[in-house]
């Protein structure tokens, strides 16, 4: 690769580069000084897009089964409004081969524009990542109207907690791999000055990283409130972490049901949650708040990030559409010993996971069981997913104990054929 | 990140009060001198290559420092990163190292017949030695920006260069993303392989992206030359060996440096080196010389002296464990060093480090004796 073009690159050579590529004197004279964009138009000529292209020959990851050498010749050069590049967007899947089990998405997006500028990368991603949803003609449905859902009170002999999270973005800020400490800054303030007009049940009160007391700190964990500095290299290799702690925060309620971590993974992520297994009221909170956050800022002239294709937009393509992870702690000892019990889950459209949650093992006989999919559902039909299966489960888990057999359900119908 | 950071002209629609770093926890050279007046002005440069102010102090922002431990909180994305912010990075300069000022100038001596004695350090004492530096390739950008095109072709020429180093020097490359693990397992046994990095000092930097394309470990089959490419620096260049005999460490450092330095030229590349800040490296601390000498050194009594630390401030010398920088020592044995890099020659450093060796085994005696140390305390180098 060093050869003729290299040596010409250092400083006093790069007039002869400028004139070999059509630039006079003046022109030359005038573009060598302030505006240094033309040192890298010569260094795209010596480094072509191949040069460049990762080696991904050890990875399992959506984005290595996608990035193919001509979209990454295709897209290498491009920027979104906000200078955001391909590259960083691919960056944290380079950094992170992935696992031979467990196939991570291996990207993200800069800001909302990401999806629309590096959609060649990011339409095909998607479909793997969503069974199937195609960006490019499919739209996702939205909706939020909690009333709709069904049996949404569980046995609270076997659900001890209910949770749905989601995420919001800011439109018109970048995100947190891109975002400049300025942006963030401005994140926080727009979502805190949204928050303190919430009443009633959902009157509450900010908590900056930066800045709380030790007690306030010991209380936030002490409520499993409290999110630190990500460890994940699947984060720190995305840029999120810059500038630990500032402009991170919590906001809850004073009834600790509902909280708002702001500036982690996503602008914000929502979480509705409650001991026991009224899901139906949680949801219905959720719902409200979200609505009422919604309507917060707009009031001032913001709105969240959406469209018909992706639905919410979020930092991870995972997240995409619904951003929705509805989950419950559930005791299943019967069950979780049954070999068909992974087989019931799958075709239940449920995930399970440690009580600690992603990335973690359950312990003793408790799992955190959650929905899977994210986009082309919509929030009432994926919670509603949710609460159908759980209950399924805990049938399951009654007729395990009185000795009766059980049946794996049919699965539930994906886009991917 | 490579190619022109044209992001930075977005956030310049942002004013300076909006964009500057909160530093109230910190403690490093970076924080300590980086005034919003200073952010001001620089936030709306950057280099040819497109590497910026925060792109310089992020991992100084990142990693806030240690009461006891000044970290210096800043890096150079290439040769110019040295000029374009030189209102900062001066000021980091003359602090990190020593009051050097902006008008010194960095005086070079590999020449090995400069170095007095050397040969002769007490190996009932010195267990190895050691010298290593630093060189970055003019023309490509350094590890926290480079391209990833760029940092193979630095690899490529680093390679190339090596392959034809001859006699005792002839070596081979291994290539981390495809060494067998025999291979792996004989560069961990003889101490050379060296891994992705861990420390969120050089994580925050960008340093360790793409990992581990393009980086791999050279050493010639005696080994006891090895060159590290694309770790935290172009190169890593070691000279080493077990036992006392500096003098011989150091003449092969400096003959394997010159020799590649003329290959690399032979091909048409100089390394990074101005006459004021001598081999330009990645860390600002690593600027003049980027020369580390040190021995793997018994010390049980001496290490124990309410005078040691004293001492080794005199003689202008460090201390750590035998794990290298952030370890801790085992069973009596430190790794004793120059602490300085900026502001005398490579000869010079190593004389320190020859001369104060020597002095501390004469030292570590006496205490063995039950004798005091107090007539020979060295004055203040």
């Amino acid at each position: 690769m060093a050869g003729p073009f290299t040596r010409l690159i250092s400083g006093r050579n790069t007039a002869v580069l400028l004139a070999s590529l059509g630039a006079g004197t003046m022109a030359t004279g005038f573009l060598m000084t302030e505006n240094n964009s033309l040192v890298a138009e010569a260094k795209k000529m010596l480094y072509p897009p191949s040069s460049d292209f990762p080696d991904l020959r050890k990875h399992n990851n959506c984005m290595a089964a996608a990035l193919t050498p001509a979209v990454y010749a295709k897209l290498r050069d491009k920027l979104t409004p906000n200078n955001w590049t391909l590259d960083q967007c691919i960056q944290t899947g380079v950094d992170n081969p992935g696992h031979p089990f467990i196939k991570t998405v291996g990207c993200v997006a800069g800001d909302e524009e990401s999806y629309e500028v590096f959609a060649e990368l990011f339409d095909p991603i998607i479909k793997d990542r969503h069974n199937g949803y195609d960006p490019r003609t499919m739209t996702h449905p939205t909706d939020l109207d909690a009333s709709k859902i069904t049996n949404g009170v569980f046995d609270e002999k076997y659900v001890l907690s209910s949770r749905v999270r989601t995420g919001r973005s800011i439109r018109g800020l970048s995100l947190p791999p891109a975002c400049s400490r300025a942006e963030r800054r401005e994140v926080e303030r727009v979502v805190v000055m949204a928050l303190a007009g919430l009443k009633g049940d959902l009157a509450g009160r900010y908590y900056g990283l930066g800045d709380m007391t030790d007690k306030e700190q010991q209380q936030l964990i002490d409520d499993h409130f409290l999110f630190d500095k990500p460890v994940s290299p699947l984060l720190t290799c995305a840029f999120m972490a810059r500038d630990w702690p500032d402009a991170r925060g919590i906001w809850h309620n004073n009834e600790k049901t509902f909280l708002i971590w702001v500036n982690e993974e996503d602008h914000t992520r929502v979480i509705s949650m409650e001991k026991g297994g009224n899901m139906k009221r949680v949801f219905e909170r959720f719902c409200r708040g979200l609505k009422q956050v919604e309507q917060l800022i707009q009031e001032r002239g913001w709105e969240f990030m959406w469209n018909e294709r992706l639905g919410y937009i979020l930092t991870c393509p995972s997240n995409l559409g619904t951003g929705l992870r509805a989950g419950v702690h559930v005791r299943l000892p019967n069950l979780s010993k049954d070999s068909r019990f992974s087989k019931i889950l799958d075709n239940l459209r449920l995930q399970k996971r440690g009580t600690g949650g992603v990335d973690t093992a359950a312990t003793g006989d408790t799992f955190d069981i959650s929905n899977n999919d994210r986009l082309g559902k919509s929030e009432v039909e994926l919670v509603q997913l949710l609460v159908d299966g759980v209950n399924y489960l805990i049938e399951c888990e009654k007729k395990l104990e009185k000795g009766h057999d059980i049946k794996v359900p049919a699965p539930i119908t994906q886009f991917r054929k | 990140m490579p190619f022109g950071n044209t992001h930075n002209q977005m956030k310049l629609k942002y004013s300076s009060e909006q964009e500057y770093p909160d530093l109230s926890q910190h403690n490093n050279h970076m924080a300590k001198l980086l005034t919003p007046a200073i952010y001001e002005r620089l936030r709306s440069k950057q280099t040819p290559s497109g590497f910026t102010l925060d792109d310089v102090i992020q991992t100084g922002i990142d990693n806030p420092g240690h009461p006891f431990i000044m970290t210096v909180g800043c890096v150079a994305g290439d040769e110019e990163t040295y000029e374009v912010f030189k209102e900062l990075l001066d000021p980091v300069i003359e602090d990190r190292h020593g009051g050097y000022k902006p008008s010194d100038k960095h005086k070079t001596d590999l020449n090995p017949d400069n170095l007095k004695g050397g040969d002769d350090l007490d190996p009932n004492y010195v267990l190895s030695s050691r010298v290593r530096t630093g060189r970055s390739v003019r023309g490509f950008c350094l590890p926290p920006h480079c391209s990833r095109g760029e940092r193979r072709a630095v690899e490529t020429l680093s390679i190339e260069a090596l392959d034809t180093l001859s006699g005792d020097l002839k070596g081979k490359y291994y290539a981390l993303k495809n060494m067998t693990d025999a291979e792996q397992q004989q560069l961990i046994d003889d101490h050379f392989l060296f891994d992705k990095p861990v420390s969120p000092l050089l994580l925050a930097s960008g340093m360790a992206r793409d990992w581990p394309d393009a980086r791999g470990i050279w050493h010639n089959n005696n080994k006891t030359f090895l060159v590290w490419v694309n770790e935290e620096d172009h190169l890593r260049v070691i000279s080493m060996q077990q036992g006392g005999n500096m003098k011989e460490v150091f003449n092969r450092f400096c003959t394997g440096l010159t020799k590649i330095e003329g290959l690399f030229k032979d091909r048409g590349h100089s390394f990074m080196w101005n006459e004021h800040l001598g081999y330009v490296l990645t860390c600002p601390s690593n600027l003049g010389t980027g020369l580390r000498a040190g021995v793997h050194v018994k010390l049980p009594n001496m290490s124990k002296h309410a005078k040691f630390e004293e001492v080794l401030k005199k003689l202008r010398l460090q201390k750590r464990g035998t794990g290298g920088v952030d370890t801790a020592a085992v069973g009596g044995v430190f790794d004793i060093s120059n602490a300085d890099r900026l502001g005398f020659s490579e000869v010079e450093l190593v004389q320190m480090v020859v001369d104060g060796i020597k002095l501390l085994i004469e030292m570590e005696k006496k205490l063995e004796k039950g004798q005091s140390i107090d007539d020979i305390m060295p004055a203040q180098k």
